[in-house]
């Protein structure tokens, strides 16, 4: 068995996972990542929309700032956020977008002069000053005031992941692709590394390391339609939550895109909806102004989600083999927008409908899309009940996000929040020395040898695989969409808890030689059934509707009783996961408020809780004038 | 619809003791919109959970399931069935090392890659968080981007004649790497600098013209374009160097 060594081990070489890699690089530490892919096949570089940081060089962009940046953030997330974590995040954005300029992204940039966009349909005109020639530049994104997500044409995930990736490259950081990290090495105190399988040939590996950062996107693929990548399996998560001393921070917070192609979900960026894309029912009419005048198709995604679901029970949806679904007109933004701008658009529509934007109608739905829930961490991104292991990006609840995220807030988060926690990590390494115990290390890498015996010669029973999983993804569909009720929560609960019996008597058909996938499914699933009962369960337990969260018979937000985060802790060998809560933020920036979209009743939360915690800042102004 | 269609799939598992390469059938109703990515994951859900494949983002971009589709290389996630005839045949990609069955490893290809390109901008600058960005012409940026949508699926290497000939070649990718630094004002290395990399037969000089690569790219990269530049960059650059010696 071979070990290795290094200062901080990163799980995923994402965005995230890179950017962590980098800062601990920078500082003369040895950072390692591992990646069940290639990492410039991570799910960052599917994100062709942008990233959000206030700038403010574009004409439509003017006068933003961090504030304004904070305030949309907050309202986003419908309260659900950590004030003090999205007050970092939207300080750093801007500098961490030079960075990113500074290490080889080509951002689009400010072109002088008179140009056109679209909105709601509409053509408008803007002008571009001639002393910002050169800038980054910005569009538009649901939920903003301002524009503010840089980008690179339609590939900023894209183009920024090749960007990061070279600067690893540049660094010298090891990045192993095709290791599976399977189980966290931990003495209920500290972590020390993570036992790894190889997927090219099912060999283990041991690697140690002072510290160690998860840093694996979402875990979409439990559900059974989402826009993410099928390595957002959730592995990660896995990992941290099965030691039983780390909770899964609000996991009843998952996001909806409103735009999945129908029927292989995949996205097709909100960018569309941002340059002036409609969405129309079956008889090819507009009908978001009707529920959302002022913001129409770019209110928030959960806002837009609901309204297209609403839509659609009241018998405007098209009907198709696939089920049921709404179009996305983007005909009028014309050729050279749609093969420039939106060339990946297109592309997808060709290759995977045969659809041609420019002339036609794009079939979508709403699917599952992003996980606010994650990893619980502190503002320091260091994960809670375990020394030594922090998180960062989709896979973490660092909690900038709340019960909604916005458009383009995701992959900016990535790089703040992984230079922001990337240098919180170089602060602990300076000032910490460890021993590894052999003794711990052996014995985890016995338990997973056992482990992948049991279920490579069906000790525990044969069941498929692949049959269980899908029971899972079902399960959640039905219960835990974009709309909510008691019933259909408590049968999702029994449901998963049948599923949950079935993933631990799953055997493999094949043999599990190599590099096997059926195994690596199999190892995974019971932990993904637990993600999967965290969800239901909390889900049922928030009385209340907040962000994504939207529950039919509870449509109030309810600040006076839910103003907090669930934590959800599966203790060893239980069936059940056990239901926390702590306070959604230390302090507020911005108090409780209308988010201005989305409708809905509030019940305020009781007064004198909400003034002690309120701070003095330039945004409480500026936040009760809009 | 109602076709059945009759795949022919390359097998070989290397870690498995005795195993041989051999072709393996299977049988599968078609459905409509079916991809290939549809239909391996069918193969592997519902008759062999052995079967070794790639995918990832499915959706034509990140570059994890190039293969070998009747002959050609593309990605599989791309590919519908129906453009395809009733009996498809699936190779993993040559050049790239087999991982097993349809897999092959393309991410240490790569990375020996950047090493070889030294793929990063090279630039003294110091980058001071509060100052303002360095300005850049849009255009500039766009062009920048156009050589970036590269997805490393190593298509355009598998397809390529002198890559197949030789394993120290770069081919159009690695080649198409140096052209996007070239393009980039950010980057400092002078036209000697990157002749020192690719100014040989494992490099531009290497090409045999053959163009295939441009051929099988999934994302359309210029990769045509992008030799002649290089190779007329790299030429004058090298008769630069001769008459310097006199």
């Amino acid at each position: 068995m071979q070990t290795f060594y290094s200062d901080l081990l990163v799980i995923g070489a994402g965005l995230s996972g890179e950017r962590v890699a980098c800062e601990a690089a920078q500082n003369g530490f040895k950072a390692t990542c591992l990646s069940i892919v290639p990492a410039r096949r991570s799910h960052s570089s599917a994100a062709q929309g942008g990233m959000q940081a206030a700038l403010g060089n574009c004409a439509k962009g003017e006068g933003d700032n961090p504030d304004v940046h904070f305030i949309d953030t907050v309202k986003g997330s419908d309260w659900g956020c950590d004030q003090e974590v999205a007050r970092l995040f939207a300080d750093a954005a801007p500098i961490e977008m030079r960075r990113l300029a500074a290490w080889g992204v080509p951002w689009n940039r400010v072109v002088p002069g008179q140009s056109f966009y679209f909105k709601g349909g509409e053509k408008f005109e803007k002008y571009e000053k001639e002393e910002n020639e050169g800038l980054i530049t910005a569009r538009s994104f649901g939920g903003t005031a301002k524009w503010r997500t840089c980008y690179t044409s339609d590939g900023t995930g894209h183009a920024v992941m090749c960007t990061m990736d070279n600067r690893c490259a540049q660094l010298g950081i090891d990045v192993f692709d095709k290791k599976e990290a399977i189980s966290l090495i931990h003495d209920g105190d500290k972590c020390m590394g993570a036992v790894v399988r190889d997927l090219r040939n099912g060999q283990l590996e041991v690697h140690l390391a002072k510290a160690t950062a998860i840093c694996t996107g979402g875990f979409g693929r439990i559900y059974k339609a989402t826009t993410n990548a099928v390595i957002c399996d959730g592995g990660g998560h896995i990992l941290a939550h099965e030691t039983g001393l780390v909770p899964i921070g609000n996991p009843e917070s998952i996001q909806f895109h409103p735009t999945g192609i129908v029927p292989t979900d995949i996205l097709v960026t909100e960018g569309c909806r941002g340059d002036g894309g409609t969405l129309l029912d079956v008889n090819e009419e507009r009908f978001m102004h009707i529920y959302e005048p002022e913001k129409a198709e770019l209110a928030s995604r959960d806002v837009v989600s609901r309204r297209m679901t609403e839509h659609m029970r009241a018998g405007k949806g098209v009907k198709s083999p696939y089920g049921e679904h709404l179009w996305l007109d983007i005909r009028h933004l014309g050729d050279k927008h749609i093969s420039t701008k939106l060339r990946e658009v297109d592309e997808i529509c060709h290759h995977f409908l045969g659809v041609d934007p420019r002339v036609e109608l794009i079939p979508v739905r709403p699917t599952q899309h992003y996980t606010m829930a994650g990893i619980r961490t502190n503002k320091d991104g260091a994960v809670y009940g375990l020394k030594g292991l922090y998180s960062a990006g989709e896979a973490a609840c660092w909690d900038m996000h709340g019960f909604n995220r916005l458009g383009g807030n995701s992959l900016a988060e990535t790089v703040v929040a992984g230079g922001i926690i990337g240098a919180k990590i170089v602060e602990f390494l300076k000032g910490y020395e460890t021993t590894f115990d052999t003794g711990v290390v052996n014995a985890e890498v016995k338990r997973q040898e056992e482990r992948i015996h049991d279920v490579t010669h069906g000790r525990n029973g044969k069941l498929n695989v692949y049959e269980v999983r899908n029971e899972m993804q079902e399960a959640l569909m039905k219960g835990c969409f974009v709309f909510r009720n008691k019933e259909g929560l408590e049968e999702c609960v029994q449901t998963l808890q049948g599923t949950m019996e079935k993933a631990r008597k799953v055997g493999l058909v094949s043999d599990g030689v190599g590099a096997n996938h059926e195994l690596a499914a199999a190892m995974k699933l019971e932990g993904q059934v637990r993600l999967a009962m965290c969800i239901a369960q909390a889900a049922l337990m928030r009385t209340e509707s907040r962000g994504s969260h939207n529950r039919e018979d509870f449509p109030e937000r309810n600040d006076a009783e839910w103003l907090n985060r669930t934590l959800a802790y599966w203790p060893e060998g239980a069936d059940m996961p056990d239901l926390k809560y702590e306070d959604t933020t230390p302090l507020f920036e911005l108090p409780p408020g209308d988010r201005g979209y989305g409708g809905g009743k509030i019940i305020p939360a009781d007064e004198k809780y909400v003034t002690e915690r309120t701070v003095k800042s330039p945004v409480t102004e500026i936040g009760k004038k809009k | 619809m109602g076709r059945q269609l009759k795949f022919e799939i390359f097998r070989y598992n290397p870690e498995r003791k005795g195993d041989v390469p051999h072709m393996q059938e299977f049988i599968l109703d078609e459905t409509p919109n079916m991809t290939l990515f549809i239909a391996l994951n069918r193969l592997r859900e519902e008759q062999d959970p052995s079967l070794v494949f790639d995918f990832c983002c499915r959706a034509g971009i990140c570059g994890a399931c190039a293969m070998v589709i009747n002959g050609r290389p593309g990605l599989a996630c791309q590919t519908k069935t129906k453009d395809q005839p009733g009996h498809i045949v699936l190779h993993p990609l040559p050049v790239f090392k087999l991982v097993g069955d349809l897999s092959v490893d393309t991410g240490v290809w790569f990375r020996e890659m950047y090493a070889k390109t030294e793929s990063w901008v090279h630039t003294n600058k110091v980058f001071d968080p509060a100052k303002e960005e360095e300005r850049m012409d849009n255009e500039v940026a766009e062009q920048i981007y156009e050589l970036e949508r590269c997805i490393e699926c190593g298509c355009c290497i598998s397809a390529c004649g002198t890559a197949r000939l030789r394993d120290d070649f770069m081919g159009a990718a690695a080649l198409n790497r140096i052209a996007r630094f070239v393009v980039d004002p950010r980057d400092e290395r002078t036209d000697r600098e990157y002749f020192e990399v690719i100014g040989n037969d494992n490099g531009i000089f290497g090409c045999m013209g053959l163009l295939a690569c441009e051929d099988v790219c999934p994302k359309g990269l210029p990769l045509q374009n992008q030799l002649g530049f290089l190779r007329r960059k790299m030429g004058i650059t090298a008769m630069k160097q001769i008459f310097r010696k006199k």
